[in-house]
């Protein structure tokens, strides 16, 4: 792989991730617990469609075959997906949805931090709007987390049990694979081992004053990065595209 | 009513650096850092805002209307607080 | 100013509404027709109030049924662009059910009553949430029509008598405006577009226009509320009148886009500037309130699983939120 083709790969997986965890906010819809938090899940909900239509225009600019931002998110299939796979799980409860969102922001956030100062300036520009988004929701999560780890005895539970049932999903995150390497060696992207350490760090305080355990590091799943899914973003896919595949080429 | 309802709060909101906050609306949270986020969250969707203030509404103390008459007309009848009360002769400038 | 702890403050308040003198309702409906607006702490009629708890609820009620049939599209939306428009929209309505909470709170009921009115059928929501949204071409007419119907019903709101209502109107009306221009630009590029789409355009508008026609309510002859709330200028125009407003503007809309309305009768008046239009079926109408359109069902039951599902999470905030004003208030 070659540094333009890494490039062009990795701002295609920010893209997916922003756009499958926007997927799965706009499911959450009509369904929160209070109406206030209704425009606070909407908010964060608006600004990944927003994060994910930049990543794809830049990365069809990247590409230079004139796709646009709806070809990378209609017209591709699950394999061709590269969001990890903590992403792509079902919401579950409020608690579940919290859990996923503040263990990948935790993440997110860092990354989107050390892209400010990588050599792309395509990639740094969007990354200096996200991260400000990303900061505001990071912060909302994180209170959640720890109202509902310190709330009842009943939200602890669920809220332990939400943190336990998705922390395998982390270890992908900061899996390095080649499009990675490249990017921290040719374009001065994120050190995903020095992220890694500040995102434990940043985790284990949140969930200590949430008064809730951090699970140990066990078995990770993995694949999300390479194409390979759960289930999960199959049906996603077919819900989001379908208008999409059934009318081919109309504008809407 | 239902005591376990989360407290209601009132929202203030400067909209630009130079203007003193207004009151926008209120809303519901538990805590008064989730009322600070409800209040951007509701009222901010627009770019309304640069500053936010919330306040417990029940931690408002209101004037009564039943005592309007005696809170406010007596201030009606002094226009001498008003400075076109004042007739400026000609010939006099900058005041 | 929205308080509901202000209006429970004053023990003087609630005496005197116990009193319903002919000079105080005098009083009151000479302020009124002054165009004074009542404030919340202000000496109200308590038929005026509870119209107005009603109103408000009932509204505040449709803003977050009416997120239901729209939601429906958000994980189909055909582009990025059209779903976060439309995720916007669909929030917008969340907002504008908090404002009108808020301003019928003020008025000393809580959003609790109001909600628990709402899950346990005692209040309505507006009748058109009640039908389905079978193709994305809905979206565009609900847009085009639905809130097409709303903005002039909700436009002579903002002048309403009660300040509150009236102050929540105004943002809510500033925000709308663009509800209902996507919705036209939706129903544009599908009846521009290919064969299949404007199929699509079409059968929406079949669906949707009867509907929409009705939701200005009965007939001013069979409307009970109508009167008083004239007299209170809580309402400034009647069921017919807005009625007739909105088909005068509406079906040169649908001649633009190339649609048909589908009512044979309908027919411009030269005599009259106004459109003629055929019979409105009522029955239908009373059908849907009493609870028995496509959709009441399915409405209802999502809304109560959500605030069942939100319950443990409404009381943990609670809890905790309990529990850190007790660790400020000891330090």
């Amino acid at each position: 792989m070659n540094k333009e083709l890494a490039l062009l790969a990795y701002v295609t997986r920010l893209g997916d991730n922003a756009l499958i965890l926007a997927q799965r906010m706009v499911q959450a819809v009509t369904l929160c617990p209070e109406l206030e938090e209704e425009l606070a899940n909407a908010n964060f909900g608006l600004d990944y469609i927003g994060q994910a239509r930049l990543f794809y225009s830049y990365a069809g600019k990247l590409e230079g075959k004139g796709h646009s931002e709806d070809d990378f998110a209609f017209l591709r299939d699950a394999h061709e997906y590269r969001n990890v796979l903590l992403l792509e799980q079902p919401n579950g409860h409020f608690g579940d949805m919290m859990a996923r969102e503040f263990l990948f922001e935790s993440f997110y956030l860092l990354q989107l931090d050390a892209l400010q100062s990588c050599d792309d300036t395509g990639l740094a520009e969007i990354a200096a709007r996200a991260v400000k988004e990303i900061r505001y929701h990071l912060r909302h999560v994180s209170q959640w987390i720890v109202r509902l780890g310190d709330g009842t005895d009943e939200s602890h539970a669920r809220m332990q049990q939400a943190i336990n049932d998705h922390w395998p999903y982390t270890g992908e995150l900061f899996s390095a694979d080649a499009v990675d390497v490249l990017l921290r060696s040719d374009f001065n992207g994120p050190d995903l081992d020095v992220i890694r350490e500040q995102w434990q760090a940043n985790v284990a305080a949140v969930l200590s004053e949430a008064t809730l355990g951090k699970p140990d590091d066990g078995w990770m799943a993995s694949g999300g990065k390479q194409g390979r899914h759960s289930e999960h973003l199959g049906y996603l896919l077919a819900e989001m595209q379908f208008l999409q595949r059934s009318h081919p080429g109309a504008n809407w | 009513m239902n005591s376990r309802e989360w407290p209601l709060y009132e929202v203030f909101i400067r909209s630009k650096a130079g203007l003193s906050h207004r009151h926008a609306g209120s809303i519901h949270a538990a805590d008064d850092q989730m009322a600070l986020d409800h209040a951007r969250d509701t009222y901010t969707r627009r770019s309304e805002g640069v500053s936010i203030w919330v306040v417990r509404s029940s931690a408002i103390v209101a004037s009564d209307p039943a005592e309007a008459a005696a809170f406010f007309e007596p201030a009606a009848d002094k226009i001498y607080r008003h400075p076109t009360f004042y007739e400026i002769p000609e010939g006099v400038e900058n005041l | 100013m929205y308080t509901q702890g202000l209006d429970q403050q004053g023990p003087a308040n609630e005496r005197r509404e116990g009193v319903e003198s002919p000079a105080d309702i005098a009083a009151f409906q000479a302020r009124i027709d002054a165009e004074e607006k009542i404030e919340a702490k202000d000496w109200m009629p308590a038929a005026y109030r509870r119209t107005l708890i009603r109103q408000i609820s009932q509204h505040a009620h449709s803003e977050i049924i009416g997120m239901q049939p729209e939601g429906n599209w958000l994980t189909r939306a055909p582009t990025l662009k059209r779903k976060a428009i439309l995720l916007a929209k669909v929030q917008d309505e969340a907002g504008h059910g908090l404002y009108l909470y808020s301003a019928g709170e003020t008025l000393g009921t809580s959003r609790d009553e109001m909600v628990n009115d709402l899950l346990t059928g005692k209040a309505k929501y507006s009748s058109i949430f009640n039908y389905p949204t079978l193709s994305w071409a809905d979206i565009g007419a609900i847009g085009w029509l639905v809130d097409g119907a709303a903005i002039m019903n909700q436009i002579p709101l903002c002048r309403c008598s009660y300040g509150p209502y009236a102050r929540a109107m105004v943002r809510v009306c500033k925000e709308e405006s663009f509800h209902q221009r996507q919705g036209f630009d939706i129903m544009l590029k599908l009846s521009r577009g290919t064969e299949k789409q404007k199929e699509m355009a079409q059968d929406a508008l079949n669906r949707w226009w009867w509907p929409s026609i009705m939701m200005f309510g009965p007939s001013d002859t069979d409307s009970k509320h109508s009167a008083l709330s004239m007299a209170w200028k809580i309402k400034r125009f009647s069921n017919d009148e807005l009625r007739q407003k909105f088909i005068d503007v509406t079906v040169p809309q649908a001649e633009f886009l190339g649609l048909r309305v589908p009512d044979s009768e309908l027919e411009f008046d030269t005599a009259t500037g106004h459109y003629k239009f055929g019979a409105i079926d009522w029955q239908e109408l009373r059908e849907v309130i009493a609870g028995n359109g496509p959709c009441n069902r399915q409405r209802m039951a999502r809304r109560r699983k959500a605030h069942d599902d939100g319950s443990w999470v409404r009381a943990a905030a609670r809890a905790y939120g309990d529990k850190q004003a007790a660790k400020k208030a000891a330090a």
